[in-house]
């Protein structure tokens, strides 16, 4: 096993209760990309119950909470230790290759010979920035949301903040609040209510099978792998963190990102048509919950039914900017991640680098995947989607080896 | 994929199995288009779109098309073809509209009439040369439509969204793109 972030140990865990010898390869400690790549105020946007590993679950007195990054990495790290999970942290995987039946895996820490690997070493280990940030003007700091930590590392001044899902909104926000004037680049975003009906976001999710629609019943599997994620942020009291919130702060939004020229950023003029596509969306989405919960009777258990306001757009939003003279010190790219397999040398990448499998499964026998956006189900990527997965792919895998 | 019942005269399953056969062979997606202009006289000009190039070779079509193009009296011009702003109109409402049907027929919703009134506001200032702080270009533009479909509201405006998301034309128009100009 590659990787001892949640994935992996839900992985360990149940290899371990199918009885199958392993070992989890970590290159920093249990936890390592909640512990180091994460920015200072950010808490889950899935609420504590919703983190149900295979045989362990949330413990504490506030399921509704949000957890800030100590508890994740302390939820994680106890996870390891109750499932005892077998984790060889500062071991770096350098190479992984075929070698006959088996996978060579090399490492700063010498060689692992194994009959199967699963690859559960993270979704976003490298931060996408579009080349444009390359034709910035000097003297204009450029930081994407992956070293991102808090307001006090930015320069004074104000930031242009690229791209508005979960990261965007949620640094947009914090950063305009420590006085540095913050203007958002909205591209295409999902938007979604934090509460509805009086429940959370994710109840309705995960009542209403939303989460649990599987990869080969998708009519375009890589469209869906490929949505934003939701516009949402983990919050005490239930409000929503969407572009209206936003707004109303003082944040100017501005279309996509589409270009740069001498120092001059230009924006899409779309943002109209992006914000009602998402309007529109996030409406099916309710529409969907509204029915679910007619279908099984759960109308009494729930407030009644109501919309959201339509997102406020400005009337005449700029379409250019000029960086320096508008005052901008930093472009901060939230742009999203991408997964690192350059040390994968097995043959299932395609041409753009991105690996294949079926719900997890490669097409070289023995070599799995784990923690990808929407691998087998909507909600793979997520802490509590990992156990559904694990089950499958460890019972694929204990089929393989008895081959 | 698609309802027998449902005919807006497009093949969606053609354009699905396009879809599936150029993202196996993404080089046969490389497209190149075409026209030519001919100066004739005053403002008014001639173009001509024949011939374009995609699925790895030349294409012909089954005609030449023709566009004159010039401006209107109060210019001191011939009126001889709409101006090239307003064929910017026609391309973007024509992407739009096209984009409707074939979305609608993708999603089973049978269209009855369509129709689409597009506008662009200008300020001349900026084409004559009055004022630096105009754009030459249009300072915004609205489309509006009339869709009677066997469909509601809500999956009536879904329609018209995602027809300026997968739009060419509306990306061309809202996105700067480069563009450069020889003489040979
Ligand atoms: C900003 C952000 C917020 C998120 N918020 C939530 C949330 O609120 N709720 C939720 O459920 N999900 C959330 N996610 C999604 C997801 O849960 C996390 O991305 C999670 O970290 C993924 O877990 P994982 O085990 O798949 O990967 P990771 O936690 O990234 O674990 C992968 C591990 O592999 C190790 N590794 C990588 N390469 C190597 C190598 N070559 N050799 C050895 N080890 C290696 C890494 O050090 C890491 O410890 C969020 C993601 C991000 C980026």
């Amino acid at each position: 096993m590659v990787g001892a972030g949640h994935a992996g140990l839900a992985m360990s865990r149940c290899l371990a209760v199918r009885g199958i010898d392993h070992v989890v390869l970590e290159r920093g400690e249990v936890a390592n990309s909640w512990r180091t790549e994460r920015w200072d105020s950010l808490r889950l946007l899935t609420p504590n119950w919703q983190s149900r590993l295979p045989g362990f679950g949330y413990e504490g007195d506030d399921p509704d909470g949000f957890r800030d990054m100590t508890q994740t990495v302390a939820f994680l790290q106890r996870y390891a230790e109750v499932i005892s999970a077998p984790v060889e942290t500062r071991t770096t995987v350098t190479s992984i290759r075929r070698d006959d039946e088996d996978y060579l895996v090399t490492t700063d820490r010498g060689e692992w010979r194994a009959r199967s690997v699963v690859l559960a070493s993270g979704a976003c280990n490298l931060a996408n920035v579009p080349k444009v940030a390359d034709a910035l003007p000097d003297g204009i700091a450029s930081v994407h949301s992956f070293d991102y930590r808090n307001p006090d590392q930015l320069p004074a001044g104000g930031v242009l903040v690229v791209g508005a899902s979960a990261t965007g909104t949620q640094l947009g926000y914090e950063i305009h609040k420590s006085g540095r004037p913050v203007t958002l680049a909205v591209g295409e975003h999902i938007r979604v209510p934090r509460t509805y009906r009086g429940r959370d976001l994710m109840w309705w999710m995960d009542n209403a099978g939303v989460h649990d629609e599987r990869w080969d019943e998708m009519d375009d599997i890589n469209r869906a792998r490929r949505v934003p994620s939701f516009q949402l942020t983990g919050t005490d009291d239930g409000s929503t963190l969407d572009l209206n919130a936003v707004t109303d702060i003082g944040v100017a939004l501005v279309g996509r990102f589409a270009g740069l020229v001498d120092g001059k950023a230009q924006f899409s003029g779309s943002l109209l048509n992006q914000c009602a596509l998402s309007d529109l969306k996030m409406n099916r989405l309710l529409n969907s919950f509204d029915e679910w919960a007619a279908e099984v009777g759960a109308d009494a258990d729930v407030e009644p039914s109501h919309r959201l306001d339509s997102t406020r757009v400005p009337e005449k939003p700029p379409l250019t900017l000029k960086l320096a003279e508008a005052g901008i010190g930093t472009v901060l790219w939230c742009t999203g991640y991408r997964p690192d397999l350059s040390w994968l040398e097995v043959d299932v990448l395609d041409r753009k680098g991105r690996i294949c499998h079926e719900g997890g499964v490669t097409s070289s026998p023995g070599l799995y995947l784990m923690g990808m956006q929407f691998l087998r189900r909507r909600k793979s990527a997520l802490i509590d989607g990992a156990a559904d997965d694990a089950d499958d792919l460890s019972e694929h895998l204990a089929a393989y080896l008895d081959g | 994929m698609s309802e027998a019942t449902v005919n807006n005269g497009v093949n969606a399953d053609a354009l699905v199995a396009a879809r599936e056969a150029l993202t196996e062979a993404p080089q046969a997606a490389q497209f190149n288009w075409r026209a030519s202009c001919e100066w004739k006289n005053g403002t008014h000009s001639h173009s001509t779109v024949e011939g374009f190039f995609g699925l790895g070779e030349e294409q012909k079509r089954s005609k030449t098309f023709a566009f004159d193009a010039d401006h209107p009296e109060i210019f001191a011009s011939e009126d001889l073809g709409a101006t090239p702003v307003e064929y910017v109109l026609v391309g973007l409402a024509s992407c739009l509209t096209a984009g409707v049907a074939a979305i609608a027929q993708y999603r089973d919703i049978q269209l009855k009439s369509v129709k689409a009134t597009i506008e662009g506001d200008m300020d001349i200032q900026g084409i004559l040369g009055i004022d630096d702080e105009v754009r030459n270009g249009f300072d915004g533009i609205k489309v509006t439509y009339e869709i009677d479909a066997d469909a509601g509201r809500d999956d009536i405006e879904a329609l018209v969204a995602q027809s300026q998301k997968r739009s060419a034309v509306y990306d061309i128009v809202t996105n700067p793109t480069a563009v450069t100009v020889e003489v040979k």
